[in-house]
């Protein structure tokens, strides 16, 4: 019999309704999948394996009794340790929430667990999402499944290390400006950051909540329809959720691209970038074109500028959303003589270089005499680049890009922050635009997975699907796992 | 020197909706502490705000009654400070696009109307409070209670039209009944549901450019709307008169001393790094939904005014005594729609009732004398079964007990003795009595007839009707 941590939601859901196999079965197959590879790849900073016991135990009883199960009932996931759970440790790899136990859940997770999804645990991630590669947490460093001496990416790292190492099924990432994107093109999975608005943020903790969006990380396009599916929608407890109907994504899920317009943004192939995933997705494109898709060039002038306006709006919000952070109700605090020592100490201890240094630049950016010329201005700029998505989706369906200019890095090989900002030069614009956009596996180079960018228009996430399923259904890329713990 | 006054008042008014302002908690004045508090008026992380629709409902009520321009399009921004009683260390106000603009408030100062501008209503969340141990300055904790954190509040902006400290108050009055008429602020200053700012300057004369502005705070009640800017505008022109500048910098009133202190200058001002509020859509009012609120209004206390000095003839002094307070014009109302002469209600109303309800501090809502209860009394004295001085002894027993007045008059058998052959009799006795006094007044001493008047009354405890007294004892000395 197949090790059950290898295969995909929608397989273990089959073998569930068959009878094959309990969803206690499952969730014990990952703890020993856990048991086995967690101390080299370091996936998650709180486990809870009573819990999934538990959520799996009532999906057995479910079954036994006849009744119809969701998709994802029985199947164990992670979740990014940025989404509030009730009674269960939620510290954004941060010390100032290192003991920060949230009082309720947050909409995902809420929806997840009627959905009788089984919870193994909480995974590591960059400190308040801010990050590429990881390394920021304050508590461990998470190693990519395909060679652990690199990054998973991030600053959902864990939640990609997680799925690519199989243990965990699912998971969910958050996604600022490739945060979902970029660890699932290091670590060889697919991961979707959903339209702005398509999921909602309630209890995600937030970094800049004008481009935070909260989405899936799977094996496989058909498990992110899946978990698409169970996460999506209107939240009355998030305003800038889009209201109106879902559609079933699984429906998307269509091997066809005849007819489909695919862009390819010139700005995207930037130089620096390794010959070889320029390579994959070149050939990625000419594969769907062999299979009816209309391909041409395209021009997104405004692109050079989205890193510098994505430095201002990101750190400018953020400076706001984690002023609360200051010892008086909640998190870390540090003894003061007075209220205002008290505040410089907390922050001090509690909070990391870049979370530090990106507090200073938002708050610089907001300040009196400097908002013009740097937050309005990139305000300003954000709707020029919104302006071009809309251009080009005047004369595409999608756009294809890299993910990211180069396969995973070694640990500790980037230490200069501005070259860890140009990581997100792919995927920061799409969270400028506020459009959805899926990385998947289209190759590998020295045996590190290479990631193709699928953007879609906005709530465009089923033309995405349905390319990116077609891609992946002409290929073996998803057939592929890490080659950790083999013998 | 004299100068000419410019104030501005910004004015903060609780709403007072059911639940605040971005969650679903209570607005309850005076719970215990910490009770009335979830996630999001927290901050705690991860949460999100969801604007109540009722605030959005109340401040356009009061942008309409103070004739303000409702924009259909308007949005939430985030001003950044720290403080303690903030937890998010933001507050969510609305700044380059407020609910209202365009406003103005006519107020009556000296017999003559004026019309102040109102640059301006938004709607922000209030903060929490903090609770020292012990002094303020040397205290070594504060405790913070949240209840009233995310506690609805609209700030009013006036323009710079208001003149001197009079009118100042007399346009916080306005405001305060305007806003209480429409059922949408509580409008108590000492509970601090309506806080109030000054700006001021002073110049040479009305057409010189604005001096250098003050801004005064902690100004806790009406009188220290009045007394706190009287006392700034003296300072300033003391400042002026001896060739020093004004600076601009914030001032705190402190009521005891009587006088304003710095509290800090321009250069410590805060800066509050305003920005959109990213968790919020920007927020469209639809025509017909203002439409809607319009038509919902009742009727203002200007308009209210006009009626009751058209329909009983009142004054505009007294109509607007009376209309001040919605509840005060509610009872006037119950009270001559009873059949009550309006003009004789209305002196009771300013004088006696008044009086009662200053000296208990309550409202008339809360008044032991219902309206009917005192119609009934007022028609008593127009009948002439009591005298108007008999009526005040009523009056005070239907304060204590809550009878009515009828009851009162017939157990302590107060009723006015008009019966002219009674009244002759104890007449006659008092002169008999009196002899030196009907000599004396017959030399032309007229105060010797208050005397007898008074053994008069006396003897008939004050109830004999007093013209009847008066006629039949003239009569019989001469
Ligand atoms: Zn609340």
């Amino acid at each position: 019999m197949v090790d059950l941590f290898k295969l995909t939601a929608h397989e273990l859901h089959e073998r569930l309704v068959n009878k094959d196999v309990s969803a206690v079965e499952i969730t014990k197959a990952l703890f020993n999948r856990i048991d086995a590879v967690e101390q080299d790849v370091r996936c998650y900073i709180t486990q809870t394996r009573e819990l999934a016991l538990a959520q799996a135990q009532a999906t057995d009883e479910k079954i036994q009794r006849g009744d119809e199960i969701s998709p994802l009932a029985g199947i164990p996931g992670a979740i990014k340790d940025n989404m509030c759970t009730k009674g269960i440790k939620t510290t954004c790899a941060s010390k100032m929430l290192e003991h920060f136990v949230p009082p309720y859940d947050a909409t995902v997770v809420e929806r997840l667990a009627d959905a009788n999804a089984v919870f193994l645990g909480k995974t590591n991630m960059d400190e308040f999402a801010m990050g590429s590669s990881t390394e920021n947490s304050a508590f461990m460093q998470t190693r990519n499944p395909w060679n652990l001496e690199t990054v998973p990416g991030g600053s959902s790292g864990g939640s990609a290390a997680a799925v690519a190492a199989s243990t965990a099924i699912w998971s969910l990432g958050s996604d600022t400006g490739g945060s979902i994107r970029q660890p699932a093109s290091f670590c060889g999975t697919v991961g979707l950051k959903p339209t702005y608005g398509r999921v909602s943020r309630f209890g995600l903790v937030a970094f800049a909540s004008s481009l935070d969006q909260i989405g899936p990380i799977t094996k496989d396009v058909t498990d992110c329809a899946l978990v698409m599916n169970a996460i999506s929608g209107h939240d009355l407890k998030d305003s800038t959720s889009i209201p109106g109907n879902v559609p079933d994504f699984t429906k998307s899920l269509v091997n066809d691209v005849k007819g489909l317009k695919i862009g390819l943004p010139r700005e995207y192939f930037v130089a620096g970038m390794n010959p070889e995933v320029e390579k994959a997705v070149r050939n990625a494109v000419a594969q769907l074109e062999k299979m009816g898709a209309q391909c041409l060039e395209i021009s997104m002038p405004h692109t050079e500028y989205a890193l510098t306006t994505y430095y201002i709006i990101a750190p400018a919000e953020a400076s706001s959303n984690l002023a609360r952070y200051d010892g008086v109700g909640f998190g870390h605090r540090a003894q003061g003589e007075d209220i205002v020592s008290m505040y410089k100490k907390t922050r001090s201890e509690g909070f990391g270089p870049e979370v530090q240094r990106r507090i200073v630049l938002g708050t610089y950016a907001l300040s009196s005499g400097y908002y013009d010329a740097y937050y309005l201005k990139a305000l300003k700029v954000r709707t020029l680049i919104k302006q071009d998505f809309d251009k080009a989706f005047e004369k595409v369906d999608v756009l294809l890009t890299p993910t990211s200019p180069t396969p995973a890095f070694k640990a500790g090989d980037i230490s200069d922050p501005l070259s860890m900002y140009l990581q997100d030069v792919c995927t920061l614009p799409i969270n400028l635009a506020g459009v959805p956009a899926l990385s998947m596996p289209c190759g590998y180079v020295d045996g590190l997975p290479i990631g193709l960018q699928i953007i879609g228009k906005p709530l465009g996430e089923e033309t995405i699907l349905r390319v990116a399923y077609t891609f992946e259904q002409n290929n073996d890329y998803y057939k592929c796992l890490a080659p950790l713990g083999e013998v | 020197m004299d100068y000419s006054v410019v104030i501005g008042l910004e004015v903060h008014a609780e709403l007072k909706t059911k639940s605040k302002i971005f969650c679903g908690c209570s607005t309850q004045f005076g719970s215990d502490q910490n009770t009335n508090v979830c996630p999001v008026c927290l901050g705690l992380p991860g949460v999100l705000p969801v604007v109540n629709k009722r605030v959005v409902e109340f401040a356009i009520r009061a942008g309409l009654a103070l004739n303000c321009e409702i924009l259909p399009f308007s949005k939430f921004d985030r001003k950044n400070y720290y403080y303690p009683d903030l937890p998010k260390n933001y507050q969510t106000s609305q700044y380059d696009l407020p609910i209202c603009v365009n406003g103005y408030l006519d107020i009556e100062v000296n017999g003559e109307t004026k019309r102040i501008g109102i640059t301006r209503i938004h709607m922000e969340e209030d903060a929490g409070k903090l609770v020292h141990s012990g002094n303020i300055t040397n205290s070594n904790y504060a405790l913070v209670d949240y209840n009233r954190t995310g506690v609805p509040l609209i700030e009013i902006v006036s323009e710079p039209d208001i003149r001197s400290a009079e009118e100042a108050k007399a346009y916080l009055e306005a405001l305060k009944s305007i806003l209480e008429y429409i059922d949408v602020s509580d409008c108590k200053m000492q509970e601090g549901s309506l806080r109030c700012d000054a700006n001021v300057s002073l110049r040479e004369n009305e057409q010189a450019p604005f001096g250098t502005r003050t801004e005064l705070k902690n100004l806790n009640s009406f009188r220290a709307v009045q007394k706190g800017l009287e006392y700034e505008i003296v300072r300033q022109a003391e400042v002026l008169d001896e060739g020093g500048k004004i600076i601009q910098e914030t001032r705190s009133w402190d009521e005891t001393k009587g006088i304003t202190l710095s509290l800090r200058n321009k250069e410590q001002a805060h800066d509050y790094r305003y920005f959109p509020e990213p968790d919020l859509v920007p927020l469209q009012v639809s025509a017909e939904w203002v439409e809607e609120i319009r038509q919902s209004l009742p009727e203002l206390p200007n308009a209210r005014k006009q009626r009751l000095m058209e329909a009983y003839g009142l004054s505009s002094y007294d109509a607007g005594v009376i209309t001040a307070s919605q509840a005060m014009a509610n009872y006037f109302d119950v009270v001559v729609g009873h059949g009550a002469d309006a003009k004789a209600a209305a002196n009771w109303l300013m004088g006696e009732v008044s009086k009662v309800l200053n000296a208990s501090n309550i409202s008339i809502t809360e008044f032991a004398v219902t309206p009917e209860n005192l119609a009934s009394m007022l028609e008593l004295m127009q009948k002439g079964t009591i005298s108007s001085k008999i009526a005040k002894t009523v009056f005070e027993e239907m304060v204590a007990s809550g009878k009515d007045p009828a009851t009162i008059v017939k157990e302590k058998g107060l009723q006015q003795i008009s019966n002219e052959g009674e009244i002759v009799a104890i007449v006659e006795a008092v002169l008999a009595a009196n002899p030196q006094s009907v000599a004396d007044f017959k030399a032309g001493k007229d105060r010797a007839l208050g005397f007898l008047v008074g053994q008069i009354m006396k003897q008939t405890k004050g109830r004999a009707n007093p013209e009847l007294v008066n006629k039949l004892l003239k009569e019989r000395i001469n």
